[in-house]
């Protein structure tokens, strides 16, 4: 199973690190990760394994939105499924 | 990987756009719970919402989370209450305080099937439970009522036409220190569909499986951003633009609807492809409306601009579900819906425009105030008229009007939450259609009927 970690805000030093500490404090496995920068607005979307977490789910979902918030970026972390089902047929 | 632009696309449309799922509704069959005494059926009935719909709440709650989706509600239909009477006879009443209980018990947001099918005459338990409709929805918080009193094959039954009047008007009457809401959670329909998810009108048919689950999704404001960045397109164009978005608001139901069903070990049901609105501000089916050129909903054109919209919304939706069903339309409930309200409150929406709209549309004259001193002949009267419209087009509609005991037109009521808030509009006064809808009777088939 996998799932879309989305950071969006503003640019600043350590994002990276900091969203991928979090993934890993719940063993979730970083499988891609994709980022832009354009005009200050910092963008990442990463794909993670989310099949041997340690965690239920939402502890994962809830530590990344509270670590969004922390950090000032809006943190999104949402199965893959709904991407496939609602941009492809 | 999936593609960085449409991932930020559906963040944006939750984030921004209030697209979310309305709802999830869990059918249940009650038929194996009558009884010939009333309190050991409606033990029965107790038991068994409670034990089919125990983790509704819980699976839909998870699925927000895991898809990062809002679901609004959870909710319950049953089977039309009047079976179960027909078999227990008693007060009606006592079922709707069961499924409030069991609403309460369960946690979700309303339950609906406190209903009769009287399209062409009533049969034992639906006088009773017409006439028990005021009190049930006065006395419950959660319990909706609809009542079926015509069809295209059956024709419109004018005596159940004449007490559902009265049934509206007396609901409101019993609520009147609430904002009249008991009037809000009745419908009157004519070819009401047996697999709704949506509430008020919501019960579970009998042609439907033991259990099962209906999704309703919802997404006016993302079908209004998707216009709007449209602004010099020819209504070719729009129409496109509209079927691609409705496409992935339905693969979104289907997803949730499918995930549920799986979850709950129940069969999935159907999609409602509505577009339901809400009061928030870019919520409206009327802004999409005026994105497509309109000044205001309401003014000429808007009953064409509806009626490409309704198409456009079946046609984009209909290939991204398996099994699409409900209502499946555009809402125009107006307390509902911000850009409805403020059409309302000027004056450019008024209810002869609506019930023009309701002909190209989902559904019919939903949560509209009218004046309290409105007669129940009226309210019947207006009734018949949506009737007929469902009737000759083939198609649901329903009258879901609040008379606004002891206020007067342009005047204000206002329910909170989903329900919303509307001024009161002005119907004919006086009492000129009494004498038609007293005759009584039925109002025949049409020929549309006839089709085999």
């Amino acid at each position: 199973m996998k799932a879309i970690v989305s950071v969006i805000g503003r640019d600043t030093v350590g994002i990276l690190s900091k969203v991928s500490g979090e993934c890993a404090k719940h063993n979730a496995n970083i499988i891609d990760v994709s980022q832009s920068v354009m005009k200050d607005m910092f963008t990442m979307i990463m794909m993670i394994d989310i099949s041997e977490l340690t965690s239920d789910f939402s502890l994962l979902s809830e530590g990344l939105s509270k670590l969004g918030n922390e950090i000032g970026m809006k943190i999104h972390v949402m199965h893959e499924d709904i991407f496939n089902s609602m941009h492809r047929i | 990987m999936i593609n960085t632009t449409d991932i930020i696309e559906t963040i944006n449309m939750i984030d921004n756009e209030n697209l979310d799922v309305r709802t999830i509704t869990m059918g249940i069959s009650l038929l194996n719970c009558a009884d010939s005494n009333i309190d050991a059926s409606c033990t029965k009935v107790y038991d068994k919402i409670t034990k089919s719909a125990e983790r509704l709440v819980e699976v839909g709650e998870k699925i927000e989370q895991t898809y990062g989706i809002p679901i609004i509600n959870k909710r319950v239909s049953v089977t039309p209450i009047s079976m179960l009477t027909a078999v227990s006879g008693g007060d009606p009443v006592k079922y709707a305080l069961t499924l409030e209980r069991a609403a309460c018990e369960l946690g979700v947001n309303f339950i609906g099937g406190y209903s009769a099918l009287v399209q062409k005459g009533f049969s034992a338990g639906d006088r009773e439970l017409i006439e028990s409709i005021p009190e049930a929805l006065a006395r419950t918080e959660h319990v909706c009522s609809s009542v079926n009193i015509g069809s295209t094959k059956a024709g419109i039954n004018m005596d159940a036409v004449g007490l559902m009047g009265r049934a509206v008007k007396r609901a409101a009457e019993l609520t009147s220190d609430n904002n009249c809401i008991g009037a809000a959670k009745l419908v009157v329909f004519c070819n009401a569909p047996e697999d709704n998810p949506f509430m008020a009108g919501a019960f579970h048919g009998v042609g439907e499986p033991d259990t099962v689950i209906n999704v309703g999704v919802s997404g006016p404001g993302v079908v209004r951003a998707a216009v709007s960045k449209c602004p010099d397109g020819d209504l070719t164009e729009i129409a496109d633009i509209i079927k691609k978005t409705a496409f992935k608001i339905t693969r979104m139901g289907q997803l949730v609807g499918t995930a549920a069903s799986a979850e709950l070990g129940v069969p999935f049901g159907i999609v409602d492809l509505s577009l339901a609105p809400t009061p928030a501000v870019g919520d409206s089916v009327a802004h999409i409306l005026e994105a497509m050129g309109l000044d205001m909903c309401g003014t000429h054109g808007t009953t064409a601009a509806l009626a490409l919209l309704n198409d456009a919304v079946k046609k984009g939706g209909v290939m991204a579900s398996s099994h699409v069903g409900g209502l499946s339309g555009a809402f125009i409930p107006v307390s509902e819906d911000a850009g409805m309200i403020d059409a309302a409150r000027c004056g450019t929406l008024t209810l002869e425009k609506l019930e023009a709209m309701t002909a190209v549309c989902s559904v019919g004259l939903d949560m509209i105030i009218i004046p309290g001193d409105t007669t129940p002949e009226t309210i019947s009267a207006i009734i018949a008229d949506e009737a007929a419209i469902g009737m000759v087009n083939s198609k649901t509609t329903a009258v879901r009007v609040i008379p606004a005991i002891g206020r007067a037109a342009g005047e204000e009521l206002n329910f909170g939450g989903l329900l919303g808030c509307g001024p009161i509009m002005k119907v004919h006064e006086g009492n000129g259609s009494a004498k038609f809808v007293t005759r009584g009777g039925r109002i025949p088939a049409p020929m549309q009927s006839l089709k085999n």
